[in-house]
């Protein structure tokens, strides 16, 4: 965690109404200076507005936008020092990759020597040393990529904006690209905003996630943290895989929690603390597939459940088996390797072990 | 064997009407080419021989040379005000959401519908009202409002193809309004623009209709001019400014093209 810093932009109760739509309601964001900090929503939850607005593009229907200490909630977006990468790159066709990454110093009215220099630095720490008189259009993807990177950094923001900057990669691409944007990070120590509605991405990439839905923030929290303790059950099921167990009721018996779940399947967990359900409350819990197993004769797991195995999907590193567990409804197993789609062929009737020390426990 | 014979069957399906269709579009062209040629004193067709004198006598004779220049005077002036008032009306229709946008759209097409000899002799009516009688302006303004629907297309054609994020990356790298415009969104609007011109350079030479009631002897254009010659002379001479005519027409429009694309300059309905 990086130490307490004056904040690098802080947004205050920010509002945005399109007509009678409103994409942001009253959210408040502070974003710590020199973290990569992640917008991560479904496609209209406001994340992109909300991105928009720091830049400049869209005006707040209320609320406040502190950049670096200046309020900048009236200033337009060629005064607000941010720098931005867009989806579509949005590389200026009509010059090649020198003349793209000059053009915000040019705006600055710097020396042409000084211009050349850092021109220079930011192809070299995005690697692209040589492509200087390139034209845009004869770089691959994920080259422009580099170049839109270059173009944003080189002016020294004081945050850098990316909207979905690798939806438009291929796989292998994308996966490379985050590596180095995360390096990138490192280096260059520069504030970041992230948008992407991709999970994965954004549980590699942040410091911090921010989940959004219909325009309000659901958690603020990192990776690990957001994975396992989702605050809620929207966050629950946008993190990652998990199974939604029926609605079960909740009952103390010393050291440990039971919970009720469509009137005859008992499953047990040992108490935590952090478990703030009464006696007798109606609870949801949430499972992922990697905390459900295919119980051996011998073990003494005190969860079993037995249920038909309907799927499997290989995976590679892993297979991901989809099972019918009666009143527990269809399950997901994740198991390393593929050894289960022997073991427990499509049909057959097996026993899984259910591990509720992982699972999320959220009061219905 | 047979397939062979099928096959050529075939081919000569497709390119018996294609060479039909080219030989119907290009014949009258044709024949004034080679009419302009013909030593004889008469029209005549095919021609008896080979002169180039209806050539001499056409770049020597003053009424095509007056007209020449004055056209060259009009085209410029009117396909430049054209290019001016059609982008900014292109933009102001691609940018701005307005009441009476569909009404300014309508107008601006209104050309295509309207005949030309009615917007001409509407020119001729209302200059002689205004003291302008058959002056330059008249002519001018004659010529552009029959070439805005064209340039006004092609330069919102451009504007639709542009990315809207590319001036967004311009203003956020610190581009004012005013540097956005001239960085970003003019150049690469410069296609449009100049094949946008050329379009209305060759319509605006080649206009004949609406420039038979606005043009005086004083002002009279190149077409006007070769019209008053046919009533009184009927020598090869106008087959030979007629040649000249189309050559110097293509020779704009390949120029146009080089800029654009006919595709998109002949794309009147865009998207």
């Amino acid at each position: 965690m990086k130490a307490q810093a004056l904040p690098a932009v802080e947004l205050t109760r920010v509002s945005k109404n399109f007509d009678a739509v409103q994409a942001v309601r009253e959210l408040s964001l502070t974003i710590r200076k020199g973290e990569l900090l992640t917008l991560l929503g479904p496609s209209g939850c406001g994340k992109t507005t909300l991105l928009n607005m720091i830049a400049g593009f869209e005006v707040p229907s209320g609320g406040s936008i502190v950049i670096d200490g200046r309020d900048v909630t009236a200033v337009p977006p060629y005064r607000r020092e941010t720098g931005m990468v867009f989806q579509s790159y949005a590389l200026f066709p009509h010059m090649n990759v020198f003349e793209n990454v000059a053009f915000g110093l040019r705006m600055r009215k710097m020396a042409k020597v000084a211009i050349e220099r850092a021109v220079g630095r930011a192809l070299e720490m995005v690697k692209l040393e040589g492509f200087a008189s390139r034209r845009v259009g004869q770089l691959s993807g994920g080259q422009q990529q580099r170049v839109a990177l270059a173009r944003a950094i080189v002016i020294g923001p004081k945050v850098l904006l990316l909207d979905e900057p690798l939806s438009a990669l291929d796989k292998n691409l994308r996966r490379a690209m985050q590596l180095e944007l995360r390096e990138l990070h490192e280096r260059s120590g520069l504030t970041t905003v992230f948008v992407t509605h991709d999970q994965e991405e954004a549980l590699g990439l942040s410091d911090r996630i921010v989940v959004m839905s219909r325009g309000e923030i659901q958690q603020v929290a990192a990776p690990l943290e957001l994975y396992r303790s989702p605050a809620n059950g929207f966050v629950a099921s946008f993190i990652g895989e998990i199974n939604r167990l029926p609605p079960a009721r909740c009952r103390i018996e010393g050291e440990e929690a039971l919970f009720e779940i469509a009137g005859n399947v008992v499953l047990r967990a040992r108490r935590r603390e952090k478990l703030t359900i009464a006696e007798g409350q109606e609870t949801h819990l949430f499972v992922r597939p990697e905390h459900l197993t295919i119980a051996t004769g011998k073990s003494s797991a005190q969860n079993k459940v037995s249920c038909r195995v309907t799927t499997h999907l290989y995976q590679g590193v892993y297979t991901l088996t989809r099972v019918d567990a009666g009143p527990l409804g269809n399950l997901q197993l994740r198991a390393l390797g593929g050894e289960v789609i022997a073991a427990a062929p499509i049909g057959s009737q097996i026993e899984i072990d259910i591990d509720l020390d992982e699972a999320v426990i959220l009061a219905g | 064997m047979s397939a062979r014979l099928a096959r050529g069957l075939r081919a000569s399906l497709f390119w018996g009407p294609v060479a039909l269709i080219l030989v119907y579009m290009t014949i009258p062209a044709f024949v004034v080419l080679m009419t302009s040629i013909s030593p004889s004193e008469l029209l005549e067709f095919p021609p008896s021989g080979f002169s180039f004198r209806w050539y001499e006598r056409a770049f020597s004779y003053p009424d095509f040379q007056n007209a020449f220049v004055n056209g060259l005077i009009v085209t410029a002036f009117a396909s430049s005000l054209s290019l001016l008032i059609g982008s900014a009306f292109a933009y102001l229709v691609d940018r701005y959401v307005f009441a009476g946008r569909a009404a300014l759209e309508a107008v601006l097409a209104s050309p295509l519908i309207i005949p030309h000899f009615t917007t001409g002799f509407g020119f001729l009516l209302l200059g002689a009202d205004l003291g302008l009688g058959q002056s330059y302006a008249v002519v001018i303004a004659t010529h552009v409002v029959l070439t805005l629907p064209f340039v006004s297309r092609t330069v919102y054609v451009s504007l639709r193809n542009l990315d809207p994020a590319l001036e967004r990356a311009a203003t956020n790298l610190g581009a004012s309004p005013f540097e956005v415009l001239r960085r970003v969104t003019l150049p690469l609007l410069r296609p449009g623009m100049v094949g946008g011109w050329l379009l209305a350079a060759i319509l605006s030479l080649t206009e004949f209709t609406a420039s038979l009631y606005v043009t005086a002897q004083r002002t009279q254009t190149l077409p006007v001019a070769m019209y008053t010659y046919v009533r009184e002379y009927t020598d090869p001479t106008i087959a030979a400014i007629s040649a000249l005519l189309i050559i110097f027409t293509t020779a704009l429009m390949l120029l146009a093209n080089r800029y654009l694309g006919l595709r998109r300059i002949l794309a009147i309905d865009a998207h």
